[in-house]
């Protein structure tokens, strides 16, 4: 009995390991693609070999989006959107989710319930009357339109989502500090601000995310091509997918490995950070 | 604390009201705006110049005889939402559940490396997946005919095949984020529940059964319903993809649908009445699926 128990424990470790083995090739193998046609010279873009590093593989394709396109004007200009954006959705959305976690004001049912029904609003939603704006304000073809675009997408999560963590922060903690002496800007900025610590991480990673890669927006506003941010500059080299499919995967390569960096090292608490705020509330 | 000083109160509105000016500016200004522009005839030849005209945008959405039409988008993108959860659901919690076995080593690493479809950017998943798709030279086809002997597939370039590849993609980059939430509902299940069964000797299934599934459900329900929400209103995938709806259109979700029609085709006013009423569908299944699936839980409990 206890042998056969034994041999049918072997036998559903065996699979598992299989079944884990076959879903990381899957995950995988997309992922390596991106990385070998950016390996790829320039004579062998388009082959038929499957193999992870190809022939003659160089590193040429990387020295090209440097040299011979303005990639490097696209990564600052990105970096740039993405920072302001960042710092926009932290500032605002700490101090936000803060006022809807502790006080009570008319509105403030009708407030928290409007944000998360801005989840199920169509892209279009949001972009189509604020383009309008934009338009009307003569903010095509700037920054500032599009950092006021992701702000208004990225926001309506952050908040909630600081909310949810402000929640499980008793208010002892504010009491505390005011009868130590605070005031209570203090009392918010130095104890509280400083325990809300991976809420605001999550906050800015997903304000980050929100710009870093976004390009059906940026599409309709960014016009000039000294102006694009990197999604732009890496669909224009996929359609031309024959000449410049090296220089789309030597970009993507380049755009991708910090954001995967991040998203690894802080997924434990992007997934916390979600559940509270969906559950909560 | 003293609640009732001029202080206190002052520092309240110092709070309160950046939180109104941001839900003014991206809910409620964005939405009423939407709402009037789709009452008009806006588009790009009356950006400036345009009137209220009604219902007549609503009653376009239904009726317009386009290629294809509303009904058809919207039966596409049911599909699209059902199959994408469904093999989301399945493939994430079944992962979850090998990975969770006491016995296997190296979990950091799977977990890491099954993750990673959620981590790469939308963007490159798509673009990435339309290269792969490619009929000479994408992998797929190189996979079929050199690995397996079968003939290549035309993918992008028929309807039918065209909307089986964007859900490839999309089953792709889902499924790790439905496995990291069972996981981390699974690892909250107290051990002694499966050593009670054990000594009861309750079979394999009867524990999933009667254990795991009604004890992730709770953490499951909310996911779901934010996947579904997700799904139905992604844009990149579909978009990116098929470039635009290719073939001629016929690759099209509501979202993508809408939105080629509003800034590609510049008609804003058709572009805002198809949006509410897109709205209005997510709006109507939430509630519907919240409300059920806290009736069912009910009955568990």
């Amino acid at each position: 009995m206890i042998r056969n128990k034994h041999k049918t424990s072997a036998v559903r470790i065996t699979l598992s390991y299989l079944v884990l083995g076959f879903f990381v090739l899957v995950a995988l193998f997309p992922v390596l693609q991106i990385f070998t046609v950016s390996l790829r010279p320039a004579d062998r873009l388009l082959s038929t070999s499957l193999e992870i590093i190809p022939k003659n593989a160089s590193l040429d394709n990387y020295v090209a989006l440097f040299t011979e396109r303005p990639f490097f004007l696209w990564l600052m200009n990105s970096t740039f959107v993405a920072l302001v954006v960042t710092v926009t959705g932290v500032a605002l959305a700490s101090t936000c989710g803060y006022a809807f976690s502790r006080y009570h004001f008319i509105g403030k049912k009708f407030g928290l319930l409007s944000l998360l029904v801005t989840q199920m609003f169509p892209a279009t939603m949001l972009l189509l009357p604020m383009y309008i704006m934009l338009v009307m304000l003569h903010l095509i073809n700037t920054y500032i339109g599009i950092v006021v675009m992701y702000s208004a997408t990225a926001l309506p999560f952050c908040i909630w989502q600081m909310k949810g963590y402000y929640d499980t922060i008793p208010t002892s903690l504010e009491e505390a500090g005011t009868i130590d002496g605070c005031n209570q800007f203090q009392a918010f900025f130095k104890i509280i601000l400083p325990l809300a610590a991976p809420a605001l991480v999550i906050t800015a990673l997903f304000s980050f995310m929100a710009s870093w890669t976004e390009y059906v927006v940026a599409a309709q506003i960014l016009q000039d091509t000294e102006m694009w941010t990197l999604p732009l500059g890496l669909k224009s080299f996929e359609s031309n997918m024959g000449s410049e499919w090296g220089l789309y995967g030597a970009a993507s390569v380049i755009v991708t490995i910090p954001v995967v960096i991040l998203f690894l090292s802080l997924s434990r608490w992007l997934v916390s950070g979600l559940t509270l705020g969906s559950v909560k509330g | 604390m003293n609640t009732n000083t001029l202080r206190h109160r002052l520092y309240v509105f110092v709070l309160v009201v950046p939180a109104f000016i941001v839900l003014f500016g991206v809910v409620i200004y964005p939405f009423f705006y939407n709402v009037v522009i789709s009452l008009s005839n806006m588009n790009l030849r009356h950006i400036r110049d345009w009137r209220i005209v009604g219902l007549d945008q609503y009653v376009k959405v239904f009726t317009e005889p386009s290629q294809p039409d509303f009904y058809a988008v919207f039966l596409k993108t049911v599909i699209w939402t059902v199959v994408n959860l469904l093999f989301h659901v399945v493939i994430g919690v079944f992962l979850a559940l090998v990975l969770n076995q006491k016995e296997i080593r190296g979990k950091a690493i799977f977990r890491a490396i099954l993750i990673l479809p959620w981590a790469v950017p939308q963007l490159i998943v798509a673009l990435t997946w339309r290269g792969m798709f490619n009929y000479e030279y994408g992998a797929i086809n190189l996979i079929l005919t050199q690995w397996f002997g079968l003939p290549a597939v035309q993918w992008l370039k028929q309807p039918l095949e065209a909307f089986i590849a964007v859900i490839i993609a999309n089953v792709w980059l889902g499924f790790p984020f439905m496995m990291v939430i069972a996981l981390g509902a699974l690892q909250s299940i107290p051990q002694e529940l499966y050593e009670a069964a054990d000594i009861d000797g309750a079979s394999w299934y009867h524990k999933l059964k009667n254990i795991t599934i009604p004890l992730i459900r709770p953490v499951m329900v909310p996911a779901i319903t934010l996947g579904t929400i997700w799904t139905f209103n992604n844009l990149n995938i579909v978009w990116l993809v098929s470039n635009a709806g290719e073939p001629s259109d016929q690759t099209h979700l509501l979202v993508s649908f809408v939105y080629k029609a509003a800034f590609n085709f510049y008609r804003y006013g058709y572009g805002a009445a198809l949006s509410i009423v897109i709205f209005f569908i997510l709006l109507a299944f939430s509630l519907v699926f919240m409300r059920s699936s806290k009736a069912t839980e009910n009955v568990y409990s």
